[in-house]
């Protein structure tokens, strides 16, 4: 059984401009111990569907879903006091900014307390005790001292280490990981990385990693769901998705990639925008941009099954070209 | 073919008050950078926070006046009172959100370096301003439009419009895809392929994106805290990179390729701060090979391999 | 398992003019659309107070001293609201006062939002001993109560509305300054205006036509609230016998004549006194309204 399992979550904001649907649809497993790794552009509702599932969006977003389930335990019908017991213990999420996640007015040491305080039952001394032990654990250098440091004394790596820690405290089953290497340079980010795989190794558990970054994805996850315009178009083991993509968008963003290019000169790339609240097709979201679109996918996308990566592709790809002999075509964007 | 930016010992020193009453601490945000940009050819700056790529950008903008050094470009010294050499170096930014005026219209932000340097008329700024509109992939509806009606690809376009419209020798790239998605990403950087063949560009590109500047450069420089550790042809260095640094910095990149899991060359520690640069070798506390002379002497670049190597110990 | 998904038909509407999006956030706020109104209300006496004012507001009637509003006992419907001490009718009295009122109101803002802005800018752009000076002579005028300033600056150049007016402009000029610097100190290093530096524009074209217009959300919101102030400083300058001299229907000097007939008379007294609380509360929402309609984090997209 799935430690998490999403079904149909869609999440609506009301703007001022009208509705808008950010999420459209999703489904999400996640099993205990794996890594998985979502991953989209922007405007793709990757973040808002965890923020949903944590239930950290504003009073103008509406979740509704089918299924959402972590643990066996039902999370639609539960209560918002067994939520909060479940959610920052069980499911632990750490975001992009490691500068502006922390609190600037209290010390790191205060605020890794102060989730153990709301979530285990040990006393004062033994919650430094832990703190120091769970900043160890992280690779922060000298724990003892760092803990009467403020946010803003500490580099973007370090930050982004207490924030982990701070997520770690309770042994959560699931952390969820939005983008958490982005902001930070690329050595630290290497160090970031492995610092998440081993203690995911080491404490049994889940990832999912949100990111942009094809290669983060390649290097971190076994498993990869790919979004585009709030839905998800395309679901695979890792080595799969990058040496047979299913769904046209998954291989056009794989060529896109600068190291994929061959030779210098042109990098091929997908003409259009992703669309917005105002331009959406009626019919497959990609359609408009996709070299393989027919008259069919201009009102529906068909959801393949698991053996094509449950690509939502009416014209699936077998590498690299449609598997029923659908011609590529000139795209007028 | 001639050089139109030459750099000679670049350094730039910023004062930081500590306290009320202490004396200002001192910043050396770029410590001894030389280099050469050439028409139509790349050269790409890497390195991460602290290691003065943007000061070198400001540098090369005359925004800022070098502490010390010389830089002369199109052959004349590189003064900002010197308005005719301003038109000669334009900028593009990382940020396609901050790097436009909110408050101005598309038609008016290109037609501004026109109004400010040259004498045309308004008809004739404005059939430039549409004539680069269309160069860059722009409709020309977006004429009168705000920045914020556009997404950061556009913008972005926007902005590569904006620094070609005195028709510059030198285009800074800073960051200039970083921000954008990756299907973007690619146009962009297709178009600036694109602009350099036409008009014969010289870009300082700088990026810490190394999948881009391999794609991109005909030269890279790396840098590390304000000091260059190798530069080089980028196929050279790319190809079999000399300094430890660098090679920290290829292998930490990841490849997207889930066969190839790299073996890591891990580097140890966090960045040190531009205000206390460690002695010798800037980078020896954290590199790898470190022997004990690395401490006490800094390093001078010398030719290994064909590119230059900051690096006792390289060869 | 497959199943088909479809996609809503596409959505035509386009997004929003920036003034309508503008009128979505502002009318959220209903004392604002409320304070919007009456102060409309207000302008409308204000320009045909010639046309609807029923009497002149100078001319003395003297059969008629001190008559009361038309509901109490004594009063009659000639005089709507009573009339004062030297049979003034006070219904036309406050309908030409309306027009001091806001005329007061628009030169004391126009000026001190003219210079202050001026000031702000030079302030917050060179920075240095120009900044330095120019924040200490700021502080100045901000330490000194506004009232008791506004009094000695009368003094020396003589009562009257005209100096009246300049001296609460004065008064309120440090707060535009203020605000001008603060925006200009962090719209300096936007990547927007070092791309307007190395196009090669000069410090004039950067300060009024770069940053200028983005730094105006602020200045307007004040500029509302500081229409408010000025007018009740007037009235209070005018209560002092300082500011509007008789017999000039402005709402404040009309209160300074009426001080000896609260007890007696409370018509002539208090009515002046509801004019210029309704005014000043109309704008003072207004005011709230406008802030959290040009504040971008309040924004819901």
């Amino acid at each position: 059984m799935s430690l998490l399992e999403i079904k149909n979550l869609t999440v609506s904001f009301d703007t001022v401009s009208g509705p808008f649907r950010a999420v459209d649809g999703v489904d999400l497993n996640v099993d205990g111990r794996e890594i998985l790794s979502i991953v989209g552009e922007s405007g793709s509702g990757k973040s808002v569907a965890m923020l949903a599932l944590m239930g950290l969006l504003p009073d103008t977003a509406s979740v509704t879903a089918d299924v959402m389930r972590f643990d066996g335990k039902d999370l639609l019908t539960m209560s918002d006091r067994d939520k909060r017991s479940i959610i920052g213990r069980d499911i632990a999420m750490i975001f992009q900014e490691p500068m502006s996640s922390l609190n600037p007015c209290f010390t790191v040491g205060f605020q890794i307390g102060e989730m153990l305080k709301r979530h285990t039952r040990l006393g004062r001394t033994e919650r430094k005790a832990r703190a120091i032990e769970l900043m160890q654990a992280v690779g922060i250098p000298s724990p003892e001292q760092r803990l009467s440091a403020y946010p803003h004394q500490l580099s973007g790596g370090m930050s982004q280490r207490v924030m982990i820690a701070m997520s770690a405290s309770c042994r959560p089953k699931l952390l969820i990981a939005d983008e958490p290497t982005t902001a930070l340079d690329v050595t630290i980010q290497a160090q970031i990385l492995d610092l998440l795989r081993d203690l995911c190794a080491e404490f049994d558990m889940a990832l999912v990693l949100i990111t942009h970054d094809m290669g983060v994805v390649a290097q971190m996850a076994h498993r990869v769901q790919v979004q585009y315009a709030g839905q998800k178009v395309e679901e695979q083991s890792v080595e799969d998705l990058f040496s047979d993509p299913h769904h046209p968008y998954t291989a056009a963003l794989l060529s896109a990639l600068p190291e994929r290019a061959t030779g210098r000169g042109h990098l091929p790339s997908i003409p259009g925008v992703v669309p917005g609240q105002f331009d959406r097709p009626p019919g497959c979201l990609f359609e408009p941009r996709c070299a393989y679109a027919t008259a069919s996918c201009r009102s529906s996308a068909h959801r393949q099954g698991p053996e094509l990566g449950h690509a939502l592709c009416n014209h699936p790809l077998i590498n690299g070209a449609p598997a029923d002999g659908t011609q590529a075509r000139e795209i007028t964007v | 073919m001639s050089t139109v930016l030459q750099a000679t010992d670049l350094t730039r020193t910023y004062e930081v008050k500590r306290s009320v009453f202490g004396a200002p601490a001192l910043v050396r945000a770029l410590n001894g950078v030389s280099f050469e940009l050439t028409p139509g050819k790349t050269l790409a700056v890497v390195g991460e926070s602290g290691c003065g790529k943007s000061t070198l950008a400001r540098l090369v903008t005359m925004i800022e006046e070098p502490s010390s050094g010389f830089l002369t470009i199109d052959g004349r010294p590189a003064v900002h009172t010197d308005k005719d050499l301003r038109r000669t170096v334009q900028i593009v930014f990382q940020n396609p959100y901050g790097s436009l005026n909110p408050r101005q219209k598309v038609g008016s932000i290109l037609e501004e370096p026109l109004k400010i340097n040259t004498a045309d008329n308004a008809e004739t700024r404005r059939q430039k301003a549409r004539a680069m509109m269309e160069r860059v992939g722009l409709r020309p509806e977006h004429y009168d439009r705000y920045p914020h009606m556009f997404s950061g690809g556009q913008r972005q376009r926007i902005a590569i419009a904006r620094a070609l419209m005195l028709n510059p020798k030198i285009l800074v790239l800073d960051e200039p895809v970083s921000a954008l998605d990756l299907s973007i990403q690619a146009q962009v950087l297709n178009l600036l392929i694109d602009l350099q063949a036409e008009f014969g560009l010289a870009y300082l590109f700088i990026s810490h994106d190394l999948s881009v500047v391999k794609h991109i450069a005909d030269e890279v420089m790396v840098m590390y805290l304000g000091r260059p550790v190798e530069s080089g042809p980028a196929e050279t260095v790319f190809a079999a990179p000399k300094h430890p640094y660098t090679q920290a910095l290829l292998s930490a990149t990841p490849v997207a390729d889930p066969a190839k899991k790299r073996e890591r060359v891990q580097l140890e520690g966090e960045l040190p701060s531009p205000l206390s640069i460690p002695s010798g070798c800037a980078f020896h506390p954290r590199c790898p090979i470190a022997i004990p002379k690395c401490a006490k002497v800094i390093p001078a670049e010398r030719l290994v391999a064909r590119r230059q190597v900051a690096c006792i110990l390289a060869e | 398992m497959t199943d088909t998904t479809t996609t809503p038909p596409v959505q035509t509407q386009l997004r929003r003019g920036r003034f309508s999006e503008f009128w979505y956030y502002f009318s959220q706020n209903r004392g604002a659309v409320i304070g919007l109104v009456i102060f409309s209300f207000i302008v409308f006496i204000a320009v045909f107070a010639p046309l609807i004012a029923p009497h002149s507001p100078s001319v003395q009637n003297r059969d008629a001293f001190l008559v009361p509003p038309f509901w109490q006992e004594g009063g009659s419907l000639t005089y709507l609201l009573g009339t004062d001490a030297v049979g003034r009718d006070i219904l036309s009295r406050l309908m030409y006062g309306a027009q001091f009122s806001l005329f007061i109101g628009l030169f004391v803002v126009v000026l001190s939002v003219t210079s202050g802005v001026i000031i702000g800018l030079l302030a917050g752009y060179f920075r240095g001993w120009v900044d330095t000076v120019i924040m200490r002579i700021m502080d100045v005028i901000l330490a000194f109560p506004s009232l008791l300033l506004a009094l000695v600056l009368v003094a020396i150049l003589g009562p009257g509305l005209l100096n009246a007016m300049i001296a609460i402009a004065l008064i309120l000029q440090p707060h535009f300054v203020r605000l001008t610097r603060a925006s200009v100190m962090s719209e300096r290093d936007r990547e927007y205006v070092i791309a307007s530096r190395v196009a090669g524009a000069g410090s004039a074209r950067l300060m009024f036509l770069t940053m200028l217009p983005n730094c105006l959300a602020p200045l307007i919101v004040q500029a509302t609230l500081s229409f408010s102030t000025a007018i009740l400083d007037a009235a209070a300058l005018g209560f002092l016998g300082m500011g509007a001299q008789p017999p000039t229907p402005e709402w404040g000097s009309m209160l300074a004549e009426a001080r000896e007939f609260i007890l007696r008379a409370w018509w002539v007294v208090t009515l002046p006194g509801l004019a210029i609380l309704i005014t000043v509360l109309a704008i003072n929402l207004m005011g709230d309204g406008l802030r959290d309609a040009l504040d971008p984090k309040l924004k819901k997209s």
